[in-house]
């Protein structure tokens, strides 16, 4: 009997002493896990990448510009649609909806335009090369500002002529309604399109000059929008430093943990790598179809959109030589695999911007979890996951780690709401 | 024996039955850093790859090298190499037709863009554009080079970061 005690008391305590002391052994991490660490650190986002094909990219007179029509509903089809109705800077520049409202909704869900600078391909599609091709997609899209660019070009000219002249110089004389009708451009309403079309080439190309300085001068005010660090960097700097307090303030014990999934078994860092948490290309995640529409086919429509592009990189309206346009002209454009992939969002902030994917087909982080945990046949093309084996714990704690990736943005507030006049 | 080494001995197996089980059954909330690399989602690349960025071709004829603008290929960044080509004995190869292919093969898939030789720069050199490595982990990039009516192919093997 007694010896049973013994055996059970010795039992206890040596398992008690192990269980301290695995509990107590500071997490550490190796040297390529640090190294990934480092790489997804904000500390590593290099300066803003040129845009060759915006001579006005990096002028803060564009930017101020910008930012007025960025925020002025007048250009729209109802006078009551703006950028900024959509992509709400008190929303993180997103609006919260699986399905987007302008004028009518639209078929995507909003993306952040926080780092959208350093993609050199815009839209979950990538059918746009730059932010100011970009732009110029909602101003005349039917259900966005569903307006048109001679409507636009007679606006800038009653209400923005001093500013718009400041950047880009003389605007050209508009008081001829014959030739410039109020309500022209390239797009579906029958009437606008066949007034486009009655315009001589010249006139068109004076209107759509004037269209292109808008999506510039859009660009370098977006081009200002800029993440800033999480909980997340602050634990990463800390790491760097060795500094292990400033490490455990940082970032939970679950976090951390989470952190470690990330990066090593479930392999999120695949595709959401980089500062920004994304390799700005495409991959099919198998998504399902959001209810009511069709599965979507991303990356295959959107390669063909944008090498058609009337404003891409290599346009006629682009200021890049053909040297500057690198990603157009090596873009792969054939293939199944382009067959429903997506550009992978930034999960900077994700915690803040459900609903998630590009139709907001889940609402919370932890069906996103369960999706990458069991991921589906894809709708369309071939899911590029695989099964994660991960138990509820484990997703509890990646789903924390995701929380602990929002910060406040790295951006003056007065960028933040229209420009007071 | 004595009592006492029979307590000693069955308390220590009891104990390492105990830790084992223990382990075996919180080892999804240890995390995998208990069975390293074993449970890593990424498997490293096998250690007997040759990393060498010059290197024989596969049938011997071109000896190759590659350089890159940024002397370490960068991730998510498109960016040009230089590459140069030479006889087994050192000759430079003028003209070459060079087309350029790669991956990743612990997952699959190909190159994000379709880099292509842009421009014969003299002496066996050849500048390659839109190169472009979108994940961290083990690539290969493949050249298939013909000269003179001389075919061959050469494969170089390279982690990024
Ligand atoms: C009706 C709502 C709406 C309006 C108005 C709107 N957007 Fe968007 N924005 C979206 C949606 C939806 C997407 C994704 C669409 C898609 O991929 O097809 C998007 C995508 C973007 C992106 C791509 C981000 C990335 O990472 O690829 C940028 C940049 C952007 N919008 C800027 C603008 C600007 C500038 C304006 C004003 C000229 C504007 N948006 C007007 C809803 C809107
Ligand atoms: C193969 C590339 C790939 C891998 C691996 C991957 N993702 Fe994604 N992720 C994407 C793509 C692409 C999307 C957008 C898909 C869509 O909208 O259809 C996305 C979307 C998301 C979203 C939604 C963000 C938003 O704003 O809508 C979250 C959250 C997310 N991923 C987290 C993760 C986590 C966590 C992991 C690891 C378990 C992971 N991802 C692994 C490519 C990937
Ligand atoms: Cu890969």
């Amino acid at each position: 009997m007694k010896r049973v005690l013994w055996i059970l008391g010795g039992t206890i305590l040596i398992a008690a002493a192990i269980a301290l002391w695995t509990a107590s052994r500071p997490v550490s991490w190796s040297e390529q896990e640090i190294a990934a660490l480092r790489s997804l650190w904000i500390g590593s986002l290099p300066p803003l990448p040129p845009d060759p094909s915006n001579a006005y990219a990096d002028n803060p007179q564009a930017a101020a510009f910008g930012q007025a029509l960025f925020f002025d509903t007048r250009f729209s089809a109802n006078g009551k649609v703006a950028c900024a109705t959509c992509h709400l800077p008190d929303k993180l520049f997103n609006d919260g909806l699986p399905l987007a409202q302008g004028v009518g909704t639209t078929t995507r869900r909003t993306m952040t335009i926080i780092g959208a600078a350093y993609s050199p391909w815009l839209f979950w599609d990538g059918r746009k090369d730059s932010l100011w091709a970009q732009a110029l997609g909602p101003m005349e899209s039917p259900v966005e500002h569903g307006g048109t660019r001679t409507q636009y070009a007679h606006l800038i000219d009653e209400q923005y002529r001093a500013q718009y002249e400041a950047v880009f110089g003389d605007l050209p004389d508009l008081s001829d309604q014959t030739r410039f009708p109020r309500a022209a451009g390239p797009v579906d309403d029958p009437e606008a399109r066949a007034a486009w079309e009655a315009m001589t080439l010249a006139d068109r190309e004076i209107a759509t000059r004037i269209y292109v300085n808008m999506g510039k001068a859009i660009a370098a005010y977006e081009r200002l929008i800029a993440p800033g660090p999480s909980r997340f960097d602050q634990y990463v700097a800390a790491l760097l430093e060795n500094d292990r307090e400033a490490m455990q303030s940082a970032l939970t014990k679950d976090e951390v943990a989470g952190l470690r999934l990330f990066i090593g078994r479930a392999d999120c860092i695949k595709c959401h790598n980089g500062p920004l948490f994304t390799n700005n290309e495409f991959h099919n995640t198998g998504v399902p179809a959001a209810d009511g529409l069709p599965a979507d086919d991303g990356r295959a429509s959107g390669v063909d959109q944008v090498i058609q592009d009337e404003f891409n990189c290599l346009s006629q309206w682009s200021d890049a030589g053909e040297t500057g346009c690198a990603d157009l002209r090596f873009v792969v454009s054939t293939g199944e695999q382009l067959a429903g992939a997506f550009k992978p969002p930034t999960l900077r902030n994700v915690a803040e911007s459900a609903p998630y994917m590009h139709a907001g087909q889940f609402s919370t982080l932890a069906e996103v979890l369960q999706h990458y945990n069991h991921p589906p046949f894809a709708p369309l093309g071939r899911s590029e996951l695989e099964p994660l084996g991960l138990t509820a714990a484990e997703l509890a704690q990646l789903e924390s780690f995701l929380r602990a990736l929002s910060g406040p943005l790295n951006t003056p507030a007065e960028l933040l709401a229209s420009p007071q006049p | 024996m004595k009592k006492q080494t029979v307590t000693v001995i069955a308390t220590s197996v009891i104990t390492v039955l105990v830790v084992l089980a223990a382990i075996i059954i919180f080892l999804p909330t240890l995390g995998p850093r208990y069975l390293h690399p074993l449970m890593m989602g990424d498997q490293p690349a096998p250690t007997s790859l040759d990393m060498s960025n010059s290197r024989l071709s596969d049938n011997g004829l071109y000896r190759v090298s590659w350089a890159s603008d940024p002397s370490s290929p960068p991730l998510n960044q498109i960016h040009a190499w230089t590459i140069h080509i030479e006889t087994a004995e050192g000759q430079p190869v003028a003209g070459a037709e060079v087309s350029v292919s790669g991956g990743m093969p612990q997952h699959g898939h190909g190159l994000p863009t379709n880099p292509q030789v842009t421009q014969d720069l003299g002496n066996g050199d050849y500048l390659v554009e839109g190169m472009k490595f979108q994940m961290p982990g083990w690539w290969e990039v493949r050249f298939d080079i013909t000269a003179a009516g001389q075919n061959d192919t050469i494969i170089f093997n390279l982690t990024l970061k």
